[in-house]
């Protein structure tokens, strides 16, 4: 048998390698399988579930209030966001009508989540792609950001402040002073990021034109949130369905045109700004009063009135140990968390415990597209892409 | 508007139950892929976005399972609930050529309740371990589970065993009487 050139040409396999769980850039524990071509990806097939602490099941075995501090665990990065959500189900099925200054607070406390969580996404997305200083100096607005969660709730991360029925305690004082004090200054913070980035080249190099996602493509893909408004659909549950008080206040919705990975930064940034904003109307909407609900069947007495009836004891210990009672039902409530659409699906069955209550985790949404987003993109392209979407494991493996 | 047009649904495939407050309409298995292409495509609802697919363990009940289908209308600003029941044996038919993030939906759907689904092309495991066994958010799998993970000092590696209680599991159950 006689070999020609023809029968030596031989069929090139792609290259597969495993990204991640252990990998910086993987944000957490993402392991990703990704089929290359030289360095050009040709499928990403996130593998993810590594974090999974079977949170929906956990909550079926608590009672209502029990079930909350479990939400701050999701997306540990922007924790009273998810509380805000379910306690609005919460609510919502029991028909509890929160008093005015225990809205204004949640809206408050809202926009620094917000705050602190795309401080997050942009410093770490920025050491992903290797610039350094911005994720320092974000870390320093954080740690202010998070002393203001400890001062109402003594914890910096994990609150468990926003429950069923209003907040937790009222916020000690001084409180606003000193949140002013952060708005003004944070505007400058910001400006000195942007100045090591949104003009950098090396950044936009990395930014620009990588990840475009369409319009029609995001809304196929069930985006919200910034990968949403990233690719021109004005849409923010802020806005469209508004909850507590943001019908009353003013903000823009910065929205991308290319639909790329730089848009969606630049979006991240304003929304911070425009957090701001709505802190500083915040500051002239909060009135004296109580903050919580009156509905003595959804909230418990107060310490004083405790001291002296034994009536609001007993119901005290009632209210602590076997919860409270949520009438038939079942609701889907979302709201705007920082990363997008975070809604709770709860069914309640006339017991202190959920039935159902499945978490819809805006992170879950964006990383199927990851495979559509990266292919035809270089490896390094691909913790671009992570970095932009935004990925925090805590929600998307519950 | 909006409300009329969705009591028209009737009209189009047959609606099981209908309950205004929240939008929420049950359809039968099978005409569940037919019900969401007419609320995608129907230009008077634009259901085009997907927001979520939830299941839900109805134990006791013939029909055990629900899978519900959250969507979302960007053009008229609502969300619609449709609801479909099947019991352990019967596959629902995969929605991905309409939705495409129906995907890891029903994956995790498959995962952790064992419902089915038929043309999905992919269906793994999504959320519990690689060789895991058993659907954990089944009503009848307890929340410890049957099986822990603990490290093995001779063998010098993972061992899987059987769960061991220390004391009887507690379920707090009372009836509330106010």
């Amino acid at each position: 048998m006689i070999v020609t050139k023809k029968d030596l040409n031989r069929e090139l396999k792609n290259f597969t390698i495993n990204f991640g769980p252990q990998h910086p850039a993987a944000h957490g524990v993402l392991r990703l399988i990704l089929e290359l071509d030289g360095e050009i990806v040709k499928k990403a097939d996130p593998h993810i579930g590594l974090l999974h602490r079977g949170t929906e099941k956990l909550i079926e075995h608590k009672n209502y209030l029990q079930a909350l501090p479990y939400f701050d665990r999701l997306d540990y990065v922007s924790m009273m966001a998810q509380e805000h959500t379910y306690s609005l189900a919460v609510e919502k099925l029991g028909n509890i009508i929160i008093p005015r200054r225990a809205q204004v607070i949640r809206v408050i406390f809202c926009e620094i989540t917000r705050i602190l969580n795309h401080l997050l996404a942009v410093g770490c997305h920025a050491m992903d792609v290797g610039a350094m200083t911005p994720f320092l100096w974000a870390f320093e607005e954080r740690e202010k950001l998070m002393e203001f969660y400890e001062r109402v709730s003594g914890a910096r991360m994990h609150a468990a402040y926003i429950r069923p029925g209003g907040v937790s305690a009222d916020i000690p004082l001084g409180f606003m002073d000193d949140l002013f004090v952060f708005c003004n200054q944070f505007n400058i913070r910001l400006d000195e990021i942007e100045e090591m980035l949104t003009n950098n080249r090396i950044w936009k190099e990395r930014l620009v034109d990588i990840g475009i996602v369409s319009s029609k493509n995001a809304v196929e893909w069930g985006f919200s949130g910034v990968m949403l408004r990233g690719s021109g659909i004005p849409w923010d549950l802020r806005k469209t369905q508004p909850y507590e008080i943001y019908s009353e206040v003013l903000f823009d919705l910065p929205l991308g045109n290319n639909g790329d990975c730089f848009d969606r930064y630049l979006i991240r940034i304003e929304e911070m700004r425009q957090s701001i904003n709505i802190l500083e109307q915040c500051f002239n909407l909060l009135e004296v009063g109580p903050i919580k609900s009156s509905n003595l069947k959804f909230g418990s007495s107060s310490r004083s009135e405790m001291k002296l009836s034994m009536e609001a004891l007993i119901h005290h210990f009632k209210f602590f140990t076997e919860g409270m009672a949520l009438p038939h039902g079942e609701t889907y409530t979302a709201t705007e968390a920082p990363k997008g659409e975070f809604g709770v699906y709860l069914i309640s069955n006339n017991t202190e415990k959920p039935y159902r209550c499945k978490i819809r985790a805006p992170g879950f949404a964006h990383l199927q597209a990851l495979n559509d987003m990266s292919v035809g993109h270089m490896i390094a392209d691909v913790v671009t892409i992570i970095g932009t979407q935004d990925i925090v494991f805590g929600e998307i493996d519950r | 508007m909006q409300n009329k047009n969705i009591k028209e649904l009737t009209s189009i495939f047959p609606v099981i139950y209908f309950n205004s407050l929240e939008n929420i309409a049950v359809v039968s298995n099978k005409h569940l892929f037919f019900a969401l292409k007419v609320l995608k495509l129907h230009i008077n609802y634009q259901y085009n976005l997907l927001s979520s697919i939830s299941g839900v363990d109805f134990l006791g009940k013939t029909y055990r399972f629900g899978i519900v289908y959250d969507l979302l209308s960007l053009t008229y600003n609502t969300r619609i609930r449709i609801k479909c029941f099947v019991n352990e044996i019967t596959p629902v038919s995969s929605i991905i050529e309409l939705f495409k993030n129906a995907n890891w939906w029903e994956r995790e759907i498959w995962d952790l309740f064992g419902i089915y689904f038929d043309k999905h092309p992919d269906l793994r495991r999504i959320l519990t371990d690689y060789g895991f066994e058993g659907y954990p958010m089944r009503k009848d799998f307890p929340s410890y589970g049957f099986v822990e993970l603990r490290y093995d000092e001779s063998k010098k590696r993972i061992v899987v065993d059987s769960v061991d209680l220390a004391q009887e599991f507690r379920s707090f159950t009372f009836q509330t009487p106010w």
